[in-house]
């Protein structure tokens, strides 16, 4: 018998989400959308590449940076792209099991493609309309902060 | 602007998923709850790791089957299991982009570990309760093949 029917986290612990997305607008929307859907996330926001791979190995003035359950990744970023961060993240044995969402304005087949064949967990196309970003946001932590299992820390 | 905020299925294509499960009340549950939450999908059933990579390469009886949008992945299975399964297709380059969601009973860390180091797209626990199966059916649904952009079908 299961005693849990969904993942087994502590309640008092926050589901650590790290969004890597340049647009300051739009990372705005995604902490609004996330406050309004659970607030037992704690969202962490990387501008470019750069910072998100300095996140995720702790360097520097992320020596403390929580190891995210869950990646938001913008493609098209300055300094380091999304495609690169991707690749850099299912390559590194420490780092292959973070889920990472491909989130972006792009809906390019040849990205989608690419995407999934780097190992991305999933895409997802940023809607334009508020609503539909809400609820896109809503269905990205349904699935993946209520009833996937995500790999231990 | 864009034209379409979701997939960008045509109205009249079905959604194709493959369900990798031998036993059959979950196989019935399943279907059951896929037709209930989506009448565009195709459930299509293989009881084991030899039937899903047959059909996933179109050989045999399997010679005209679809590629799948999704396929969901039971680990325990005779002759071939889930992981096994999981390894090949991550390895294939003609199959790795379909997206795999791990479907099991197992809420072992090892297992849960093991499928995100295989490439496992996502991994769900197989709930005991109808209504909470019926749920997360749903939000496979909803999640997958309404909002995700899948890799073009080849």
């Amino acid at each position: 018998m299961h005693t849990h029917e969904y993942g087994d986290r502590d309640d008092s612990m926050p589901l650590e989400v790290l969004l890597v997305e340049d647009s300051p607008g739009d990372v705005r929307l995604t902490q609004e959308a996330f406050h309004a859907a659970n607030i037992a996330v704690h969202l962490n926001v990387t501008t470019d590449g750069v910072e998100a791979m300095a996140f995720l190995r702790h360097e520097g003035v992320f020596v403390d940076a929580p190891r995210p359950d869950l990646t938001l990744l913008d493609l098209n970023m300055p300094r380091m792209d999304g495609r690169q961060t991707l690749a850099l993240i299912k390559n590194d044995a420490s780092l292959k099991t973070i889920p990472v969402v491909i989130l972006t304005t792009s809906d390019a087949e040849g990205d989608i493609a690419k995407s999934y064949e780097l190992h991305a967990n999933c895409y997802l196309r940023k809607p334009v309309q508020l609503n539909a970003f809400e609820t896109l946001v809503r269905s990205i932590n349904d699935f993946w902060l209520t009833k996937a299992m995500l790999p231990q820390q | 602007m864009y034209a379409h905020d979701y997939t960008d299925g045509g109205d009249d294509m079905p959604l194709e998923v493959l369900l990798v499960e031998d036993s059959p009340g979950d196989v019935r549950l399943t279907q059951e709850a896929f037709r209930a939450a989506n009448s565009t999908v195709r459930l299509h059933v293989a009881n084991d790791g030899v039937e899903a990579m047959a059909f996933l390469r179109r050989e045999g009886v399997y010679k005209d089957a679809p590629r799948p949008d999704i396929t969901l992945l039971d680990l325990n299975m005779p002759r071939m299991d889930g992981r096994e399964v999981l390894a090949q297709i991550k390895k294939d380059d003609n199959l790795k982009t379909i997206p795999i969601a791990i479907l099991t009973t197992s809420e072992s860390e090892a297992d849960i570990a093991r499928s995100y180091q295989l490439h496992a797209n996502c991994y769900l626990c197989k709930p005991v309760q109808l209504s909470a199966f019926e749920n997360l059916v749903k939000s496979i649904n909803d999640f997958w093949l309404t909002k995700a952009r899948l890799p073009q079908a080849q």
